[in-house]
């Protein structure tokens, strides 16, 4: 047990540097009074089998390491886990590799002490596959329940819950004692409640542990839970305990009835994610097609140029200021809208007045002009995919209960995109420009001779469309590839958003874009992807059989004519 | 544009040799052609087999060409439009004359060609990995047939090394390789015990980008409590998503490893790779091997290219080794002619880049090594299983029962690429 804690203590020392062992500070190793509990050269031997053993050998090892409960082993564990485990090209030594600039600083496995700095061809890294990484992180995990790391602990708390070990119960107890963490204590109490409903043999404590773990709503938990009711093959129950049974039935009972409710719950979510993204991409053709009639095959191209744009930014600031690149977004949002909306005033200036009134021709030349932008794109860029990072504050994703995640990514997507649906209105209701802008769409003749320049309103009109085209792509470039063909792939569904929504009504398009993507996101788990596509899109035609206008219609003299 | 000017000249050198005398001038070069599209949603992957194609084509020329004739490529951009390849070969083989066609990535685009290729009886070396259940004798299959990709992953996972998997989600793109290849592996599961009710199948379609349902899905069917992987044949840009969703929705591969078989590392290029280490991908090449023959093409490659920073992929070795056959085939017959060269192409040993020898089979299919690689954090691969030996590739796969009557063999007695019966009857 006093060997277990000075682990423990040992674990946190090394644990505060961060979260990869090649941090391990040698004043943690030259402090620690050496356990010697076997000698080294034992350790040598399982080391080296770690290092050149067959599988079999490797796995043996890291039981024999995890076992010794010698605290030289942890270390060499942690780096073989985080791929920071070498042998040395010229004399095969096993040492621990620490990044030092370009090259690599070697420390011995065991002892930790300082080798040298050599570049990272002079070392070979040692293999570790899937099976033994799991074994590892188990070997690790009961010794990490008393991290000061709440994520640690939570980790660890949960590889306890997954083993199941008996071994594990005293360490817990002695762990959820001191937990002040609500969210590592129940995750905690549900270890203990399934190594009971395991291990025990008391009626009354398994029957306890499965009204704790009735409360959980996740799989796993559920998984566990139904073990119990399983029958064998004649029909007959497998446990024999008639209370444990009952206890198991309404236990699962409760945690189906919450996941059912999660599950409806995250299938609303990604639905109104789905269409969070529609509504973006929709957003801009809900201008240019929607309040100006142009039918603008080009539309996808500017997302994509606002995509390659955020590229450009994340590059600026990846050579010049790679610790603000949390806030390159910031900056990508302002220029995708300005590059975005450029090229689409010079589109408007150079090519789409000459076409009003004429839409064969529009279509024509704007999927020309499409096909124009893309292999611009391609020349400069090149064809493949442009990385394009996720800052790290939207990485990861909050885990709500039941197993259910809500990405960050996507909860900040759906911010956005009702930000700039926001921000659209007020332009459109409340500014001179807006007034102007409906003013000429609603009658173009009345507006001229009120003394607008229509010209110039009608080029304003096109560019904010193009630019909240160009915000849409800074936001789809960090969910999608970016990549020549980006534009493509959203300018179908764009249309059908705006026409289902009904064409020249901002609000029509928010509901549509909504309404499209939760249909799609219920369909989809029993359809799958592919059918759920087309069953929107067979509801949509059928749709604009019944309301040819879509849903909220204009009304007035502009439509009439 | 450059690709139909170079296709333009060419016609126009022919005509210019026609008109000059006969074809018999034309015959002082030995044209290549390439079929790779270098536009639409392909273009990510085919670009870069046409480049590799023209490096080894330059290669040769400076090792004095073949015959004693330099090789000219032509290059046609078929633009990830199926049948436009079909066009396209039409125009390889009939306008331009060329004496050899390396091309084509998907399935599809293959199957446009096949009619075109058998009935002018021209000469195709299709270098990516694909679903098997076809072998044309105007095709030479360079790429792995599934019992050379596909299973021997399927295997790994299945062992205790690779985590004694016994729940599978296969994942795929909606058209013929990952429906094909999942019929196999069905079969294959199947065989060794997996019941249905442990497979989930789900087709996606190209470019799918959502991948919020179907990666909470495999997160479910993952909790039921057996050890669950999944097989991927997500092809083209969907992968890029797929990945991201995996990793912001925290499954990491020691839970659910992921094998796929059209990720390399140039699809690895526009992510960031740190969330996806311990992932798996099975191939007969990574550029991470360290063998001299590996080393010498990457430094030929990223001189040709003038980069370091682009990497090299399997499909890129599959037109290597097809390359270096077709030329010592073309030198043993003494001739292009392509009846000639397919009766010489049956046992050429090329050496793989990746240590041991690739040898080609009278089924068109060659034998490689398979090397099943994990994720690393700098885009590469690092092999973590390999078989011992070389592994013929089967057209037709065992797994499936109407299949594994047939039998391809383009040699004597049986001539012929999916009878049960030889054509001829020996009479020996």
């Amino acid at each position: 047990m006093r060997k277990v804690r000075f682990l423990l203590v040992l674990m946190a020392v090394l644990m505060v540097g961060g979260p990869l062992a090649v941090e391990v500070s040698p004043a943690a190793a030259d402090e620690a009074p050496a356990t010697a509990a076997i000698d080294i050269d034992a350790l040598r031997s399982m080391v080296d089998d770690l290092v050149a053993g067959s599988f079999g050998d490797k796995m043996t090892a890291v039981r024999d390491l995890a076992d010794s409960g010698d605290d030289r082993a942890i270390p060499v564990l942690e780096a073989f886990l985080n791929g920071a485990l070498y042998t040395r090209a010229t004399d095969g030594r096993v040492v621990i590799g620490e990044r030092r600039g370009r090259g690599l600083l070697l420390r011995d496995a065991l002892t930790l002490e300082e080798l040298e700095v050599v570049p990272t061809t002079a070392v070979n890294r040692v293999a570790i596959n899937n099976r033994l990484r799991g074994m590892v992180r188990t070997a690790l995990g009961s010794l990490t329940l008393m991290s000061p790391n709440t994520e640690r602990r939570r980790q660890a708390a949960h590889a306890v819950f997954r083993a199941r070990s008996a071994d594990a119960e005293p360490l817990l107890q002695e762990a959820l004692a001191i937990e002040t963490e609500p969210s590592v204590r129940r995750r905690m109490e549900r270890a203990l409640a399934a190594i009971h409903l395991v291990h025990g043999t008391e009626t009354e404590q398994r029957v306890a542990a499965l009204e704790v773990l009735g409360r959980v709503s996740d799989r796993e938990v559920r998984t566990l839970v139904a073990s119990v009711l399983i029958q064998d093959s004649d029909g007959n129950p497998v446990e024999a305990d008639d209370a444990v049974r009952a206890a198991a039935a309404d236990a699962l009972a409760s945690i189906d009835g919450r996941l059912a409710l999660w599950g409806f719950a995250v299938n609303v979510f990604q639905g109104v994610s789905l269409g969070s993204v529609l509504l973006l991409a929709a957003f801009g053709l809900a201008i240019t097609f929607g309040v100006m009639g142009v039918i603008n095959m080009a539309h996808g191209e500017m997302v994509m140029l606002g995509a390659y744009t955020t590229f450009l930014v994340q590059q600026a600031f990846r050579m010049w200021a790679p610790d603000a690149f949390d806030y390159s977004l910031a900056v990508a949002l302002p220029a995708a809208f300005l590059v975005a909306g450029a090229f689409g005033i010079a589109i408007e200036r150079g090519i789409i007045r000459f076409l009003y009134g004429r839409p064969l021709e529009t279509l024509l030349a704007t999927w020309g002009l499409s096909l124009i932008l893309q292999q611009l794109v391609r020349t400069v860029f090149g064809s493949s995919n442009v990385e394009v990072g996720n800052p790290s504050w939207m990485s990861g994703a909050v885990e709500i209960a039941g197993g259910f995640a809500l990405t960050y990514n996507r909860i900040w997507i759906i911010v956005f995109s009702l930000m700039v649906f926001a921000m659209l209105l007020v332009v459109m209701r409340h500014t001179g420009f807006g007034l102007r802008m409906r003013a000429v769409t609603q009658n173009r003749q009345m507006a001229a001779s009120m003394g607008i320049r229509t010209g110039r309103i009608d080029a304003l009109t096109f560019g904010l469309g193009s630019g909240v085209a160009g915000l849409a792509g800074v936001a789809l470039s960090q969910i999608d590839n970016v990549s020549p063909n980006l534009g493509q792939g959203y300018i179908i569904d764009s249309f059908m958003v705006v026409v289902f929504g009904g064409v020249g009504n901002l609000w029509g398009t928010f509901v549509g874009a909504f309404t499209l993507g939760i249909v799609n996101k219920f369909i989809e788990p029993y359809a799958g992807a592919v059918l759920a596509k087309i069953l929107v899109l067979v509801a949509i035609i059928l749709f604009i059989q019944k309301r040819p206008r879509g849903l909220f219609a204009l009304r007035g003299r502009a439509v009439e004519n | 544009m450059k690709n139909k000017l170079c296709a333009l000249i060419g016609a126009g050198v022919l005509a210019a040799g026609l008109a000059a005398g006969g074809p018999v001038q034309a015959q002082d070069t030995i044209k290549v052609g390439i079929l790779h599209s270098l536009s639409g949603t392909m273009a990510i992957s085919e670009t870069t087999l046409k480049d590799v194609m023209l490096m080894l084509i330059a290669d040769q020329n400076e090792r004095g060409g073949l015959l004693g004739k330099q090789l000219v490529p032509v290059v046609q951009d078929p633009a990830s439009n199926w049948p436009l390849f079909a066009e396209k070969a039409r125009e390889l083989i009939e306008r331009d004359r060329v004496d050899v066609v390396f091309g084509c990535w998907t399935s599809v685009s293959r199957k446009a060609v096949l009619p075109v290729f058998e009935e002018l009886n021209g000469l195709l070396f299709y270098p990516v990995q694909y679903e098997g259940e076809e072998s044309s004798r105007n095709v030479f299959y360079t790429g792995a047939a599934p019992n050379q990709q596909a299973i021997p992953a399927v295997e790994y996972l299945m062992s205790e090394e690779g985590g004694g998997a016994e729940r599978w989600v296969l994942l795929g793109t909606d058209y013929v390789y990952p429906r094909t290849t999942n019929k196999i592996l069905r079969a294959f599961l199947n065989a060794n015990g997996v019941s249905d009710d442990d497979i989930m199948e789900n087709y996606t379609p190209f470019g799918h980008s959502d991948w919020q349902t179907i990666v909470a899905d495999v997160k479910r069917f993952a909790a039921e409590g057996k050890p669950t992987a999944v097989v991927s044949t997500i092809n083209g840009d969907a992968n890029v998503p797929f990945y991201r969703e995996l990793a912001n929705q925290g499954i990491t591969a020691e839970e659910i490893p992921v094998v796929a078989f059209s990720v390399g590392e140039e699809e690895l290029a526009g992510l960031d790779t740190a969330p996806l280490v311990g992932h798996l991908a099975a191939w007969n090449y990574f550029m991470s091997v360290d063998t001299p023959e590996n080393a010498e093409f990457i430094e030929k490659w990223h001189q040709f290219i003038g980069s370091t920073r682009r990497v090299t992929n399997d499909p890129m070795e599959a037109h290597y080794i097809g390359f270096r056959m077709w030329v010592q085939a073309v030198q043993q017959a003494g001739t292009t002619d392509v009846d000639a060269v397919r009766q010489a192409m049956y046992g050429q040993k090329v050496r793989n880049l990746t240590g041991g020898v690739a040898v080609m089979n009278v089924n068109h299919h060659l034998s490689k090594p398979v090397l099943i690689g994990e994720i690393q954090a700098d885009g590469q691969f690092l092999t973590v299983w390999e078989t011992d030996d070389v592994i013929p590739g089967e057209a037709w796969s065992r797994y499936i029962p109407e299949s594994a009557k047939l039998t391809a063999d383009w040699t004597f007695p049986w001539v012929c690429g999916n009878c049960e019966e030889p054509r001829f009857e020996a009479s020996f």
